[in-house]
Formats: structure tokens, sequence, C-alpha cells
């Protein structure tokens, strides 16, 4: 049976881990590509970077970091952050990163979607989308959350999918730093209506709100940062107790 | 040392990354001299089946392929390549199996692509997994799947419906998911290849 992913997100800046690491054996907890190696032993199935550089300047440090995680991690990745256009995508592509996410770029330009999948494929291509609720409605937001816009969240999910996204990572930003578990009301509800696998993020504070998201909203994947990074949850226990609970894990 | 046939259908720099990895030498196929410098021969293969055979067929390299005589590796896409037919596109393939390439869609209520680690059940002894324990997991991206056929089939994997994940025939094999990007049971398949 297909097992669900569970993907630790990594921040990186200038080419640097943010979030602090308190792995004992880990000898630089700020290098990404160490840190992503670490990951990939201890049993994660995927790994997702966010570059928060993402600026042109930058551009060279994270192409170095794709390519080094590429020659040294034995499972696929993602890359986030700073890509506005096809080709930046392409560089990723071909320095080794197995697929792109892309997030306010979409939405101010829709059409990226279209391309982005034709010129390489809709497995390439994961929408992240940043949803708040205001008002009883779940929003489109940019920049982290900060900025709310016009577009209700479900919406955009079904159009990304119809322009050919690959997959959606879905971060709920009223769950996202809570710890107190996934927003699985709305990740049912999208998972219900799209036929693309989901990726739950947003929330994760114990190993059972993984169990809960798998459980109740059905999702394909589960991510996460602090928990792993802080050494708060191990992949080898969080792997044993989805198992335990009847969830076909690798 | 492996030869990877370079016709320019998806990046192989997770291929050559991972032959790095567990120490296989590996240089590229660009003409059909080239295949004389190689003991084994690796088709890679990302996104489109019918596109990747007009380009395959492009390099004037197919006569070659069919009449190699060394173990061959078909990958994804190359996995695809080695099939008589493909929904994708409705091309006709290399047809060293006689088997066809279908699309899941319309066929499966899960969805699609089936995408992520699945795991295979190892078929007719296929030496491409010695060492390796039946059931491992592999990481798929894939829209379309292959036949399984009994005497040719390698190893079996279920998504609504069973199809086949690997399978062998003479010299020539072929995978469907990506032993490159599958941790280590990924890296001993591919030594297992390179040792044949």
């Amino acid at each position: 049976m297909l097992a669900k992913r569970i993907i630790p997100c990594l921040d990186v800046k200038d080419g640097r881990t943010v979030k602090g690491v308190n792995f004992v054996d880990l000898r630089d907890a700020g290098d990404p590509v160490e840190l992503a190696w670490q990951y990939s032993e201890q049993g994660a199935d995927e790994l997702v970077f966010l570059d928060i550089t993402a600026t042109h300047e930058k551009r060279k440090t994270t192409i170095d970091l794709v390519k080094a995680v590429a020659r040294q991690v034995n499972i696929p990745f993602t890359i986030g952050g700073g890509i506005n256009e096809m080709r930046d995508a392409e560089i990723l592509l071909n320095s080794g990163a197995d697929k792109i996410s892309i997030n306010s770029a979409a939405v101010r330009n829709p059409q990226l979607i279209d391309d982005l999948a034709k010129a390489f494929g809709t497995q390439f291509v994961v929408v992240a989308v940043d949803t708040r609720l205001v008002d009883g409605k779940n929003y489109v937001h940019l920049r982290g959350g900060r900025d709310k816009t016009d577009i209700e969240t479900e919406n955009w999910i079904k159009e990304a999918e119809s322009r050919g996204a690959g997959e959606i990572l879905l971060t709920s930003m009223d769950h996202d730093g809570t710890k107190n578990g996934f927003d699985n009301g709305l990740l049912k509800k999208i998972n219900d209506t799209i036929n693309i696998p989901l990726i739950a993020s947003g929330g994760a504070g114990n190993q059972q709100h993984f169990v809960d998201t798998f459980q109740q909203a059905n999702v394909d994947a589960a991510l996460a940062a602090s928990v792993f990074h802080y050494g708060e949850i191990l992949i080898p226990d969080l792997k044993e107790t989805l198992r335990k609970n009847g969830i076909v894990v690798r | 040392m492996i030869g990877i046939v370079n016709y320019g259908a998806g990046n192989i720099f997770s291929l050559t990354a991972a032959l790095d990895r567990i120490q296989v030498e590996h240089g590229m196929i660009n003409t059909q001299e080239d295949f004389e410098k190689y003991s084994h021969i690796i088709i890679p293969g990302v996104g489109h089946a019918g596109a990747a055979m007009k380009k395959l067929q492009d390099t004037g390299l197919v006569d070659t392929i069919l009449a190699l005589q060394k173990p061959v590796l078909g990958i994804c896409v190359g996995m695809q390549l080695m099939t008589s037919f493909s929904e994708e596109g409705n091309a006709d393939m290399l047809n060293i199996f006689p088997v066809k390439t279908l699309h899941f869609d319309k066929r499966i209520g899960a969805k699609v692509p089936h995408m992520g680690w699945n795991s295979v059940r190892e078929e007719n002894n296929s030496p491409l997994f010695t060492d390796i324990p039946d059931n491992s997991y592999f990481y798929f991206v894939h829209s379309y799947f292959i036949e399984r056929e009994e005497s040719t089939v390698a190893a079996t994997c279920s998504y609504d419906l069973d199809f086949a994940a690997a399978f062998q025939k003479n010299n020539f094999y072929g995978v469907q998911f990506h032993p490159e990007k599958s941790g280590k049971f990924g890296e001993q398949l591919l030594l297992n290849f390179s040792k044949f």
C-alpha cells in the first residue's frame, strides 16, 4: 500500500538552517545538508527546504545547496521560496531538486502553474497555500500569513489543481506555531474535493496530532518543522506510533 | 562502467549522484560509438512517454539499443519505453516487452499521480532485488502504469490495481520507481544491476 509520508521542513537563510537543532550526533546544526542527511537516515520520507533569503543576489547559495543535497541525500526533496519565473524553476530542476514549491508567485500569476506543469510535468509543481480564517471563511494569505487576499482557499486550490499542480501543501496560519494540532476540518474538506496529494502543515505539537490528521483528514503527507528540529518528536518513534494506529508508513 | 543514454528526457543529476554515492563509475551515451565504452546501460526518463519516445528516435540510437546484449536498465519512463505501446500520446514504444503502458485515470479510484513510497512484492527471483527484503518501499511518481505479465514481472506493486513495478527479459530490465530516490534499497538495486 502507498505509505503516508512524514516531511520535515527546513527553513534556510543564506545557505544555513535558521532554527536551532539539538540532535546529539550532529556536528553542525546549521548545515542544511548534514541535517537533511540525518533526517533521511532517521526515516523521513521526503524533505522540504524553504529558502527565506530568496533574493536574486543570494540565488547562487540556494543552487549550491540544492546540488549538495541532491548529491548526498537519497530521498526526494522540494525547494520553495523565491521562485517567480520559469527560469528559476529550471535551474533548480537541473541542480537536482525533485519538486519546487510556489506560493505567492502562483497567486500573482496563476498561468505560472500551467507553464511549469507543461514544461516539467505536474509531479514537479507543488502549490503551497497559506490560509487563515476570516469571518468564518478561509482566505488565501500571502507573505507568511500577513497579507489577506480576497481569494477563498478552497476555490484557489481547485484552480491550482485544474492548472496542473501536482500536489498541494496547505498551511493553516491559525494553527501554525500553536502546537495544538493540524486543521483537520479544513484539510478533510479540501481533500474531499481534490484528486492530487495533499500535505498537511501547521500545528503539529505531538505524535497524536499526526495520527489525527491521517485518520480524520486522510491527507497523504504531514509536514512539520520545530517538533522535529528541537527533537521533541523523533521520526522513528513517530512512525512506530502511526504503525500502532493502523496507518501505513515506510 | 555504466553508460547513461542521454536523449534529453528529464534531468539526470539525481541518478548520477546516486551512482557516485555507491561508487559506480558512469558516463554519457550520445552516439552509437559511445555504447562500446560501457558494460551496462541505463535509459532514464521523466515526463511524457510519447515525447520521450520521439526524442529517443531523433537520436538515431533505437536500433543499437534493440540489438544490445549488455545489461540494460530502464528507469520510470525509461522502463515504459521498453513496452509495446503507451496510452500517453498513444505512441508505439520499443516493444521489447509485450505489455502496454496504461493510464491510471478512470481505472482506479485513488489519486493520480501515484506519488510516494509504496511496497513491492518481488517475483521470479529477480536479481535486481538481491539483498533487498521482500515488500520493501520504493519511491514512485507516475500517472501511467505497466501491465503485469506473469513471465516477465520482477516485482508487483498495488495501487488499487496490480501493476509491474519491475520487469526483466534476457538482458533487459526496467523499474517503474526511482531507485536513485528510494533510500538505501534503491541504491542497493542500482549496485545489484551494476554487477550483472
